[in-house]
C-alpha cells in the first residue's frame, strides 16, 4: 500500500502547540507511507488541490489527514480522496486539534500525542478498504410534531413545498403557547389575530393531516424512510361529525376542573372547546373530572349534541404513518415557581405567573379582558413584576437565561398601564436583555412613556399585609433594600424544555441536553439539524426562543426537509454492520439488541437459521459486533482488527507481551 | 420510650427557666426520656462564632464529646442557637483538617458519632400526633396563636435538616393538635434581631416590633416560639419597643412547650407562665374550659 | 463618597476571604437577593451585596472597618436564598474574624459584648447573664444599659446572682487558652 500523510497547521490553532513538521517527518517512517507533509490549511482548496496532486503524482492508494475533528472536515476530505480518483472510505483521519492542540500546553508532548494518533491512523488505513454506498429512495412525506407557532410555520412551509405533512400536537388545538398570549412584542399587535389565520390554513391546506389530542408513541426507521406510530387520545367525541356549535359545553353539569387554558384562572366544563379560536374547533371531554366517565352516570352531552357525536366508550386510536423526515417543534415548559419558597408556594392568591396575567389581559380570557386580581376581583394599583423566576438561578438549576422575559415583563407593564390609567408598574430586573429589532426601544418605551418604575434587584420575599402583598427587594443601584405594598405580583417564570421531551428524544434517538433540550448539530453551522439524519428542530424545544426566532427556525426546518426530500434517492452509509453466515450459529442475541431493529433472522439452503443486517436500517452503533457470542458481525470500517490495529500502534509492547 | 441526651443550655438556667422547666415537663408527660448531659458547657453561642469558627466548634464539641461518653448518640436541646452550634461543629467537624483543628483545643477529642436535634423536631418526627392528642386534657379552643420559629430553627435548610426554611410548621401543626387556632403568621422565619438586645437595642426594637405588629394584624393573641433569644426580645423588651415605636403592643409570648404542658394539663408550677413578663392572663383567659365547649 | 482604584484591589485579601470561607466569591452577580432579605440593612453602612462587592473588588479597608459586618445577626436568610447558593452569612463572619484580627472594632459595643460573653464563659463554663451584663456595662463605659429591664427580670427570678460553676471548668478555660496561644485559623 502507498499511504500520504498530510499534517495541517490549521494556521496556529495546531501549529501553536505542535510541531507538524516533525511530526509529518516521523509519519514517514511508519509502515507504508511514502509521502508526508505538512500544510498551512488542509481543508482550503489549495489544501485539498495538493492532496490531490499528491495521490495522481505519487500513486497514493490511502491518505490520512491529522487536522481537526471528522465532525468538521470528515466529508470535505473523503470528497478530496474522491475527486482523486479513490475510494472515499480510503481515508483516514487524526483529529490533533480538539485531542491534542487545544487541550495540552506543553509543545514536546503535544507533538508526541499527535504523531502517535496519526501512527493508529496509518494502522487503520491499511486495514481499510473500500466501500460503496447503496441508494434508496424516500418518502415524500414529513411528520411534524408540536403544533405551537414554530410547527404551523415549518408545516405550512413544508406544505407550501408540495409535501405531504403530518402534524401531531399533544394538546386540544394548535396554537401553543402564542395562542394564549394577549399582545405580543415589540409591536404590541394582538397575537391570535396575527397566528389565527394560520391556524386556519393548517386546517385548511390539502397536503396537511392534523392530529391533535395525539402524541408520538413510536419510531422507526431511518432519514428517508421512518415508521411512526401515533397515539390518538379518546376524546369520546366522534371528530368526524362534531360541528362545534358549544351545546354541549354550555349544558356540561361538571365544571369544577382547572382550565388549563387560562392556566388554572378559572374552571371549565368538562366537555369544552378550549377557546374559541381553536383549531380544530371540535369539543373533547375531560375524563378525571366527567361525571359519567368517573361516576357512570349523566349524559347530558350525549342528550344535547345535535349529531350524536358523543362517544363514552371510545378508546385511544393508533395510526401508523410513513415519513421521509421529522420536524420536533415541541416548545417548552414554563418554570414552577413553587420552587421559590419565598414567594409563598401557591399560599397568596395574588402571586401569579406572567402566563397567568396574559389570560387576565385576554379578551377571550377569564375576566374577558379586565384585570381584575385573583383574590378579591378588585382592580390593581400596583402591580409588582419579579424578573428571572427560574432564569439565571444556579440554586433551582436553571443557570441559563430565558431570553424573552425581560420583552414580555416590558409589554405587561405597558399594557397594565394601558388597562388601568391610575396603576403603577414595579419592575424587578436583574439586567435587561433585549437584542432584538425594536427591541431595547420598546423597554425604553415602558419605563418612558408608561413610567413603569424598573428596580434592579432581586426580590427575597413576599409576604401579606392586611389586603396587600409587601414586596421586599433590593434596590442595588440605590445600594440598599426597598418594600413596595403590592395589589398584584407577576411572577416573570422562565422556560424549561417542554414536559416529556427527554422521552420523545429517546424515541428520536435526538439527545437533550442537561435540562432537557434537544441538541442541535451544531450550534452555529447546523442550528436546526439534529445528530440524527432525517431528524430537525424548530424553536423553543432546541433552547428558549422568541415568536420571530421560533418561526424563523420552522422556517429553517422546512428548508432542510424540502431539500432532502426534493433528492429522487438517498445514499446509504455503507459502514454498516456485516454477518459472517459460516460462523453465525443463528442465536438470535443480535437481533434481540439491535436497537434499530436492523437484523432479521433468516435461513440459509440448508434450513439453518441466520442473522441479516437491513443494510439502510443499520446505524453502524456495534453493539451486535460486542454481543454476537461468535464474533460473526463485523462493523464495515470498524471491524476488530481495524480497531485493535489502532490500539496496537499505541501500545504495541504490552498488548504483545500478554496475548502473544 | 425514646432516651434522648439533653443539652439545656446556659439561658435555661437563667432567663429562659420557664422553657426548661416546662421542655422536661412535656417530654416526662410524653414519654420521652431526657438524661442531661453530663457537666455540659455553654456551646459558643453567637459570640464564639462571630469570633473563630474553630474556637466555636470545640466549645460546641466539648459537649458533644460529652455525649459519647455517656454512650449515646442522640442530643436534643430546646434552644435554636445552641442546635445550629452544635449542628455547625458536627458538619464543620467532617472535615478532618478542621476536626483536628477544633480538637487540638480540647481535652477529650470529638470523634463526631452525635446527631443533634431540636426539642421540636423530636416532638415533631418521633411522637405521634394522634398520641399527643389523646393526652389532651384542655384543648386550647378559643386561642389565636402566632408561631414564631426565629430565624435560625430551620436555616440553612442544608445544615439544619428540617421542617421547611420558609414555612416551618412544625410548631403550627402541635399546637394545631393541641386545639389552638394558629394563625397564618407570615413572618415565621424573620429575624427578632438576635443577640443585638444589649449592644444595639434600636435593631431588636425595630425588628421585633415589626413581629410584633403582623402578629397584631392577624388578631393573635398570643405568640408561641420555641427560641430563648426570641422570646427574651419580644417579651422582656416588649416595653422597650413600645417606648421606641410609640406603640402599645400587650401580646403576650409563650414557649410552646408551656402552652403544650397546659394543654396536657400538667402541674402549672412547671410551666412558669409567671416568668413572662407580658401578663398572659387575658390570653390564657381565651381557652374555652371544656365543660363550657361540650 | 470614597472613590476606588479598582487597579489597586488587595488580592491577597480576596484570596484570603475566599479561602476562610471556602466560598466563591466570583460566582456573586450582584442581584441583591441578600440585601432585600437582610433584617439589619437598615443599620448597616454597606448593605450585604455591597460588602460581596467590595470584596470582589479587593476593598480591604471598606469591609474590615465597615459597620455592616458586626451587625450581621447571622440570621442566615442571605444564605438560604442566595441564587448562586453563596453562603453569604459565613462570609460576614469571615469578615468579622478577619476585622478582630486587624484590631477594628466600628460597632464596639457589638464586640465588647461578644468578648463580656465568652470571658464569662472562659470564667464559669457556661454564660453567667448577671456577670457578662456587669462586665459588658463596665467595659462598653454604657452604664444604664437595660437597667429598665432589671426589676422586670429580677422580679421573675430570671438572673441568677450566682454563676453555675460547673466541674469542667479548667477544660473550658484551657479551650480558650489554647485558642489564643494557637490563633487557630479556619
Amino acid at each position: 500500500m502507498r499511504i500520504g500523510v498530510f499534517i495541517c497547521h490549521c494556521g496556529s490553532n495546531i501549529a501553536g502547540t505542535v510541531d507538524c513538521p516533525s511530526v509529518a517527518a516521523t509519519a514517514l517512517t511508519y509502515p507504508d507511507v511514502v509521502f508526508s507533509t505538512d500544510t498551512m490549511y488542509a481543508c482550503s482548496e489549495p489544501g485539498q488541490d495538493a492532496i490531490i496532486q499528491a495521490v495522481k503524482e505519487k500513486n497514493l492508494d490511502g491518505v490520512v489527514v491529522a487536522s481537526c475533528t471528522p465532525r468538521m472536515h470528515e466529508q470535505t476530505f473523503r470528497r478530496a480522496v474522491e475527486r482523486a480518483g479513490l475510494n472515499r472510505y480510503m481515508f483516514e483521519m487524526a483529529n490533533i486539534r480538539e485531542h491534542v492542540s487545544w487541550i495540552g500546553k506543553t509543545k514536546d508532548l503535544n507533538t508526541n500525542k499527535a504523531a502517535e494518533l496519526v501512527r493508529m491512523a496509518v494502522e487503520k488505513l491499511r486495514r481499510n478498504r473500500p466501500l460503496f454506498a447503496k441508494r434508496f429512495e424516500t418518502v415524500k412525506r414529513v411528520l411534524v410534531i408540536g403544533g405551537g407557532v414554530a410547527g404551523i410555520q415549518a408545516a405550512l412551509d413544508c406544505a407550501d413545498g408540495g409535501q405531504e405533512v403530518v402534524l401531531v400536537e399533544r394538546e386540544q388545538s394548535i396554537g401553543g403557547k402564542m395562542a394564549k398570549l394577549d399582545k405580543t412584542f415589540p409591536t404590541v399587535d394582538c397575537s391570535s389575530c396575527v397566528l389565527g389565520p394560520k391556524m386556519v390554513d393548517i386546517a385548511q391546506h390539502p397536503n396537511i393531516t392534523l392530529y391533535t389530542c395525539s402524541e408520538v408513541e413510536s419510531v422507526g426507521g431511518y432519514v428517508g424512510n421512518f415508521q411512526v406510530t401515533i397515539r390518538k387520545k379518546a376524546t369520546y367525541v366522534d371528530w368526524s361529525k362534531c360541528t362545534g356549535c358549544g351545546l354541549c359545553v354550555e349544558k356540561c353539569p361538571s365544571r369544577k376542573h382547572p382550565d388549563t387554558f387560562n392556566e388554572g384562572l378559572c374552571t371549565a366544563p368538562s366537555i369544552n372547546i378550549p377557546f374559541p379560536q381553536a383549531i380544530p374547533k371540535k369539543a373533547a371531554i375531560n375524563a378525571a373530572s366527567c361525571i359519567m366517565l368517573t361516576k357512570g352516570k349523566c349524559g347530558v352531552c350525549a342528550k344535547v349534541c345535535p349529531v350524536k357525536c358523543i362517544d363514552f366508550e371510545q378508546k385511544d386510536e393508533l395510526v401508523t404513518v410513513d415519513v421521509g423526515a421529522v420536524v420536533v417543534a415541541t416548545g417548552y415548559d414554563l418554570f414552577d415557581w413553587h420552587k421559590y419558597p419565598q414567594y409563598g408556594e401557591g399560599r397568596y392568591k395574588d402571586v401569579i405567573t406572567s402566563m397567568q396575567y396574559e389570560r387576565l389581559l385576554s379578551a377571550s380570557g377569564p375576566t374577558g379582558g379586565h384585570i381584575k386580581r385573583p383574590s378579591d376581583g378588585k382592580e390593581p394599583k400596583n402591580v409588582v413584576f419579579i424578573q428571572c423566576v427560574g432564569s439565571r438561578d444556579r440554586s433551582v438549576n436553571r443557570p441559563y437565561c430565558s431570553g424573552f422575559c425581560c420583552m414580555y415583563t416590558a409589554k405587561q407593564a405597558i399594557l397594565t398601564k394601558d388597562h388601568v390609567p391610575d396603576s403603577q408598574s414595579f419592575v424587578f430586573y436583574m439586567d435587561i436583555r433585549s437584542p432584538g429589532k425594536m427591541y431595547d426601544e420598546f423597554t425604553r418605551r415602558a419605563m418612558e412613556e408608561y413610567g413603569a418604575q424598573y428596580v434592579r434587584g432581586r426580590v427575597s420575599m413576599i409576604y401579606p399585609q392586611d389586603d396587600k402583598l409587601i414586596v421586599r427587594g433590593a434596590d442595588t443601584l440605590a445600594g440598599t433594600q426597598v418594600e413596595v405594598p403590592a395589589d398584584l405580583v407577576v411572577l416573570a417564570v422562565g422556560a424549561e424544555s417542554a414536559r416529556g421531551a427527554v422521552q420523545l428524544g429517546e424515541k428520536l434517538r435526538v439527545a437533550p441536553d442537561q435540562y432537557g433540550f434537544f441538541v442541535e448539530s451544531h450550534p452555529k453551522l447546523k442550528p436546526v439539524e439534529t445528530n440524527t439524519a432525517g431528524v430537525f428542530l424548530a424553536g423553543a424545544c432546541q433552547g428558549p426562543k422568541d415568536i420571530p426566532a421560533s418561526v424563523g427556525q420552522g422556517s429553517a426546518a422546512a428548508s432542510k426537509v424540502l431539500g432532502l426530500l426534493s433528492k429522487k434517492e438517498l445514499e446509504s452509509d455503507p459502514a454498516v454492520s456485516r454477518v459472517n453466515p459460516g460462523r453465525c450459529v443463528g442465536c438470535g442475541k443480535c437481533v434481540q439488541t439491535c436497537p434499530f431493529g436492523a437484523i432479521k433472522m433468516i435461513e440459509d439452503r440448508f434450513g439453518n437459521p441466520k442473522a441479516e443486517v437491513i443494510d439502510t436500517v443499520c446505524q453502524g452503533c456495534g453493539i451486535c459486533t460486542v454481543t454476537c457470542p461468535q464474533g460473526a458481525i463485523q462493523l464495515e470500517h470498524f471491524t476488530d482488527n481495524q480497531i485493535l490495529a489502532e490500539v496496537n500502534a499505541l501500545c504495541p509492547p504490552k498488548m504483545f507481551a500478554n496475548f502473544e | 420510650m425514646h432516651n434522648i441526651a439533653y443539652y439545656p443550655g446556659c439561658s435555661g438556667q437563667g432567663t429562659s427557666t420557664e422553657y426548661d422547666r416546662s421542655t422536661r415537663a412535656i417530654c416526662q408527660a410524653l414519654d420521652i426520656a431526657l438524661t442531661d448531659v453530663e457537666d455540659w458547657s455553654c456551646c459558643g453561642s453567637s459570640p464564639a462564632h462571630t469570633v473563630n469558627h474553630v474556637l466555636s466548634a470545640a466549645l460546641s464539641a466539648r459537649n458533644l464529646a460529652q455525649v459519647e461518653a455517656m454512650g449515646m448518640t442522640r442530643v436534643a436541646t430546646p434552644c435554636p442557637s445552641c442546635l445550629s452550634n452544635l449542628r455547625t461543629a458536627t458538619h464543620k467537624m467532617k472535615d478532618p483538617d478542621f476536626q483536628s483543628k477544633a480538637n487540638a483545643l480540647l481535652d477529650t477529642p470529638y470523634r463526631n458519632t452525635v446527631d443533634v436535634q431540636s426539642v421540636l423536631q423530636v416532638l415533631a418526627e418521633h411522637v405521634d400526633p394522634e398520641y399527643i392528642k389523646s393526652k389532651v386534657v384542655n384543648p386550647l379552643t378559643g386561642i389565636k396563636i402566632a408561631c414564631y420559629y426565629g430565624c435560625i430553627m430551620n436555616r440553612p435548610p442544608a445544615l439544619m435538616q428540617f421542617d421547611h426554611h420558609e414555612n416551618p410548621m412544625a410548631m403550627d401543626n402541635l399546637m394545631a393538635a393541641i386545639g389552638a387556632e394558629v394563625v397564618p403568621f407570615p413572618l415565621k422565619v424573620e429575624c427578632c434581631g438576635a443577640s443585638f438586645g444589649i449592644p444595639r437595642g434600636d435593631i431588636v426594637h425595630k425588628l421585633s416590633g415589626k413581629l410584633l405588629d403582623a402578629g397584631r394584624r392577624l388578631g393573635a393573641d398570643c405568640f408561641v416560639t420555641a427560641c430563648p433569644l426570641c422570646q427574651m426580645n419580644l417579651d422582656l423588651r416588649q416595653g422597650q419597643i413600645n417606648d421606641a415605636l410609640h406603640e402599645n403592643f400587650k401580646i403576650p409570648i409563650f414557649y410552646y412547650t408551656q402552652l403544650l404542658g397546659y394543654a396536657l394539663g400538667l402541674d402549672r408550677a412547671e410551666l412558669g407562665f409567671e416568668k413572662l413578663c407580658v401578663d398572659p392572663r387575658r390570653a390564657l383567659g381565651k381557652i374555652k374550659q371544656p365543660a363550657q365547649t361540650r | 463618597m470614597q472613590i476606588f482604584d479598582l487597579a489597586a484591589a488587595d488580592h491577597a485579601f480576596i484570596a484570603e476571604v475566599q479561602a476562610r470561607s471556602h466560598q466563591d466569591i466570583k460566582t456573586c452577580y450582584q442581584c441583591g437577593n441578600c440585601t432585600a432579605g437582610c433584617p439589619y440593612t437598615f443599620a448597616y453602612d454597606y448593605s450585604v451585596s455591597q460588602i460581596m462587592r467590595l470584596i470582589q473588588t479587593g476593598q480591604k479597608d471598606a469591609v474590615l472597618k465597615s459597620r455592616s459586618i458586626w451587625l450581621c445577626g447571622s440570621c442566615q436568610s442571605c444564605t438560604t436564598r442566595c441564587p448562586n447558593n453563596i453562603d453569604v452569612a459565613l462570609i460576614m463572619d469571615v469578615c468579622r474574624h478577619m476585622a478582630r484580627e486587624a484590631g477594628y472594632a466600628t460597632e464596639r459595643a457589638v464586640k465588647v459584648f461578644a468578648d463580656s460573653f465568652l470571658n464569662s464563659v472562659s470564667r464559669y463554663g457556661r454564660a453567667f447573664e448577671l456577670g457578662l451584663m456587669t462586665e459588658y456595662m463596665a467595659r462598653s463605659g454604657r452604664i444604664f444599659t437595660d437597667v429598665d429591664l432589671a426589676p422586670s427580670a429580677l422580679m421573675r427570678n430570671k438572673l441568677p446572682f450566682k454563676p453555675h460553676r460547673i466541674q469542667g471548668r479548667d477544660q473550658v478555660a484551657r479551650i480558650f487558652e489554647r485558642f489564643r496561644k494557637g490563633g487557630a485559623h479556619a
